[in-house]
């Protein structure tokens, strides 16, 4: 189906997100839409897919006007879109997932297909026949809170496929998948766009894109700023135009720290650790973490790591085994004992885990200062705040609630957050979901801090991140983990073959 | 000059500038009085004759409206409580057993006291004996709740009929009147313990003076202390206060501790300011009637000196109402329960509205 986007409006209160945006996509076309965050390609895309109303504007198909208000307008037009976050039901089967939605929608679709039916038997059959065509392997009656988010993924394409859907919106799809998941979802579009659909494909990697798309355009603050043709330009060209039109400027790599490890001492000490999670317990033998140090924590998502994490964090406690820092030991000490010690903590779930919901930057931060008396000082912590939100880089005002602030600039507060001084910072997918730029500043301020003295644990669901930035990596799988590598002996294809279970 | 229509249209332009939120408000109001005449209607009653009878029985003569006010100390002290407890996430509807445990300590100090002691110190005593008695009643369900893992909702309700039953238990029992145990309470205090009144009125102002202070400290504390700022972010988010390093169990148990408190100068003041006595239903339903102004308020402490004393006046109000007009006394707790659904219901539609418009 042939996509026609002209002259869209929508803006939230001051923020233009989207601001004259026309675009043209191609039946058997896919499309990218690239931009760091907040760059307004999700408020876009949702515009499409009828989860926002456009504040102006027109949305063609296949040369007719339509009115999109509700995501069920949009499936019913021929528009389907998979979310960033999978908008499931995890508690239900696989069957009911792919079910959903038919009922209501059926009626109106009903009159255009004639083969709806809400008969499980049928439907299951249809579940096994759209699998095949794209060789995904879904069992109709599992729980889907069992399958990985890839699998989700999958499911959802295939329950927006059996709906009708002629145009499939991506949002992000690549984040927290594994690599050949990854491998599996660009076959499967790259199949829909030859039997003749439209995809857009929205994303703020550029191998995504590149490997992915036929034409792109990219967006900054709520604009087109270029469109450009995918197929038939040298790579690197590419790249480099692309980076510049989404940043307007040049970015360096923050360069890595070297670490001797003869001549620094150790000081994270683990021992006989044992932790039970809640569907794997975690041992680890003997760990040895020196000063300065990066240690890249591989591995699939649930095998392990974020136990290792929270239990260094002070906010699990370990069944058996001991840890020391800096030569203190902290085995089964207060988590305010842990916060002491100076150990920071970065979850990968910033608004659950990390900042306070309702709260603004300012809050936060005359939470987080030491203070004497009863009484709030107003005009000291307001001072502090300004030049931390300076200093940080942060795209929001003192009185801004956390929530309303972007991904990245949620991560650059939450880390503006950490005490100057710090000996371990343990951090949870540290840039998942930030554009570049954000990535790049982090890893600098990271870097800095580890230049001092400070040690870090990380996880990362993606390995260049991890070879980028780590001394020594600890492969993860099914709560058992290697010896400390060193990332200078491994690549990519190394530690994937680590991650599935090969320990070298 | 301007024509009438003119004018009338330029002021429909003012109307504008209101943000939408207002008229959401202004016309829940609207189809809550509607709903409560249309009740009254059923009931076979006037709405004009019940609005007057209610005006009548609240600011009718000056004996009414010291009801009024002695109504509202205690009612004060409760919504200030649960300011503190809604504060840190927590439904609190354990209120009516810390008022009834503040009320049974005051008692108990009262009765123990020698005769001949100075009254200014023993009811000064007996105010901090209630405070101590509603205190360790709050804690218990903070207890409960955070070590316990029971609801607070639970626990409360549960501790509210322990109070209850503790009262009951007093009247009839060891501090029944010589003679006959009657609901009608534990035998009176002598006038020298009351709290003094204005002329033969039941208004106290040192009760209130108690009450206005406690609403000062409440909105100071909340507003702009760290304190404050704690229980803001415990009850917004629990996991990630914690993570900050902010003592969530600390601040919890303590909005516990301190609704209790405060709940328990509430039991204090119907014992040496309205009731001169323990009677079984010594908190009047005045927590859970608390709990109704803090949810109207959204939580906001300057709202709760108003809405505090529009229920107090709808509840001396409606008194009157089944002698006067033979009309149902529930029907108060109607026309309570009713402003405060259309409230909520206006509040979310607003919001509703608010965020369609976003979006």
């Amino acid at each position: 189906m042939k996509v026609e986007l002209s002259h869209i409006y929508k803006s939230f209160g001051n923020v233009k997100a989207n601001h004259d945006i026309s675009m043209t996509v191609e039946a058997g076309s896919v499309y990218g839409i690239l931009g760091e965050n907040g760059a307004g390609k999700s408020t876009l895309s949702k515009v499409l897919s009828g989860f926002i109303t456009k504040d102006s504007g027109k949305i063609v198909l296949d040369g007719i006007e339509v009115d999109i208000k509700t995501p069920a307008d949009a499936i019913c037009a021929g528009i389907g879109m998979l979310h960033q976050d999978p908008l499931d039901f995890p508690s239900l089967s696989v069957l009911d997932n792919f079910m959903a939605g038919r009922s209501t929608l059926g009626k109106k679709i009903g009159k255009k297909r004639s083969k709806t039916s809400n008969n499980r038997s049928d439907l299951i059959r249809e579940l096994r026949q759209l699998s095949a065509t794209f060789g995904f392997d879904l069992p109709p009656n599992d729980r889907l809170a069992n399958l990985t988010v890839g699998e989700r993924q999958q499911l959802e394409i295939l329950r927006l496929l059996s709906l009708g859907v002629k145009t499939l919106i991506l949002d992000e799809p690549t984040t927290g998948i594994s690599a050949s998941q990854k491998t599996a979802l660009f076959t499967a579009v790259k199949q829909l766009a030859a039997d003749g659909k439209s995809i857009i494909f929205v994303s703020h990697k550029l191998e995504d894109v590149e490997e992915l798309c036929d034409r792109l355009m990219v967006m900054r603050q709520g604009q087109v700023i270029g469109e450009s043709e995918v197929k038939g330009r040298e790579s690197n060209e590419l790249a480099s135009s692309l980076v510049d039109m989404m940043f307007g400027r040049e970015i360096a790599i923050p360069a890595k720290h070297e670490i001797n490890i003869q001549q620094t001492e150790p000081a994270l000490v683990i021992q006989d650790l044992q932790i039970e999670g809640d569907r794997l317990s975690l041992q680890i033998d003997k760990l040895t973490v020196n000063e300065g140090e990066v240690i890249g924590l591989a591995g699939l998502e649930g095998n392990g790591q974020q136990l290792l994490l929270l239990a260094c964090a002070g906010l699990l406690k370990p069944n058996a085994g001991k840890i020391r820092i800096s030569d203190v030991d902290m085995t089964n000490r207060a988590y305010s004992n842990f916060l002491k010690a100076g150990i920071g903590y970065l979850p990968a779930d910033r608004l659950q885990d990390g900042l306070i919901r309702g709260l603004s930057i300012h809050e936060h931060f005359m939470l987080r200062q030491s203070h004497s008396g009863f009484l709030i000082n107003w005009r000291d912590t307001r001072k502090f705040t300004h030049e931390a939100i300076e200093t940080f880089n942060i795209r929001g005002k003192p009185s801004t609630k956390v929530e309303r602030l972007s991904g990245g600039n949620q991560q650059r507060t939450q880390i503006s957050l950490l005490p100057d001084h710090l000996n371990l910072l343990l951090m949870e997918q540290p840039t998942r979901g930030l554009d570049i730029e954000s990535t790049l500043w982090i890893w600098k301020q990271m870097m800095a801090r580890c230049e001092k003295g400070m040690m870090i644990l990380f996880t990362s669901s993606d390995l260049d991140e991890i070879l980028q930035y780590s001394d020594r990596i600890l492969v993860f799988c099914g709560g058992k983990v290697s010896q400390l590598i060193d990332a200078k002996t491994l690549t990519v294809d190394k530690l994937g073959q680590a991650i599935g279970g090969k320990f070298a | 000059m301007h024509s009438p229509l003119q004018n009338f249209l330029q002021n429909l332009q003012i109307l504008k500038k209101f943000p939408k939120v207002a008229y959401f408000r202004f016309g829940a109001f609207v189809a809550a009085l509607l709903f409560i005449a249309a009740v009254i209607l059923l009931s076979s009653g006037s709405p004009t004759q019940v609005a007057m009878g209610m005006w009548n029985g609240a600011f009718g003569s000056s004996d009414r409206f010291a009801r009024v006010i002695s109504t509202l100390c205690p009612l004060l002290l409760a919504s200030c409580g649960l300011i503190f407890t809604f504060t840190a996430g927590l439904y609190n509807l354990g209120i009516e057993g810390q008022i009834t445990a503040g009320a049974i300590a005051s008692t108990l100090l009262l009765r123990l006291i020698p005769e001949g002691f100075s009254p200014a110190i023993a009811i000064t005593l007996a105010i901090l004996f209630g405070i101590v008695g509603g205190g360790l009643w709050g804690l218990l369900a903070g207890v409960l709740n955070i070590y316990g893992k029971v609801s607070e909702i639970f626990a409360g309700l549960g501790m509210n009929f322990t109070a209850q039953g503790l009262a009951l238990y007093l009247v009839f029992g060891p501090w029944k009147r010589s003679g006959v145990a009657s609901m009608s309470g534990t035998e009176p205090f002598s006038d020298a313990l009351s709290l003094p009144t204005v002329g033969n009125t039941d208004f106290s102002p040192i009760a209130l003076a108690i009450a206005i202070f406690a609403l000062i400290v409440t909105a100071i504390t909340i507003r702009a202390t760290y304190f404050g700022l704690k229980l803001k972010a415990v009850g917004n988010n629990l996991r990630a206060a914690y993570v900050l390093g902010i003592p969530a169990i600390e601040q919890m148990l303590s909005s516990f501790v301190i609704c209790g408190a405060l709940a328990g100068i509430a039991g204090s003041l119907q014992v040496v300011a309205v009731f001169h006595r323990l009677i079984p239903n010594v908190s009047s339903n005045l927590g859970f009637l608390a709990l109704l102004v803090v949810m109207l308020i959204n939580y906001n402490p300057f709202l709760v000196l108003p809405i505090a004393f529009l229920f107090s006046s709808l509840n001396v109000g409606s008194l009157e109402l089944p002698l006067s007009l033979s009309l149902d006394s529930s029907l108060s707790g109607i026309i309570q329960g009713a402003l405060l659904l259309f409230a909520i219901l206006g509040e979310g539609l607003a919001k509703l509205s608010k965020e369609s418009a976003h979006s």
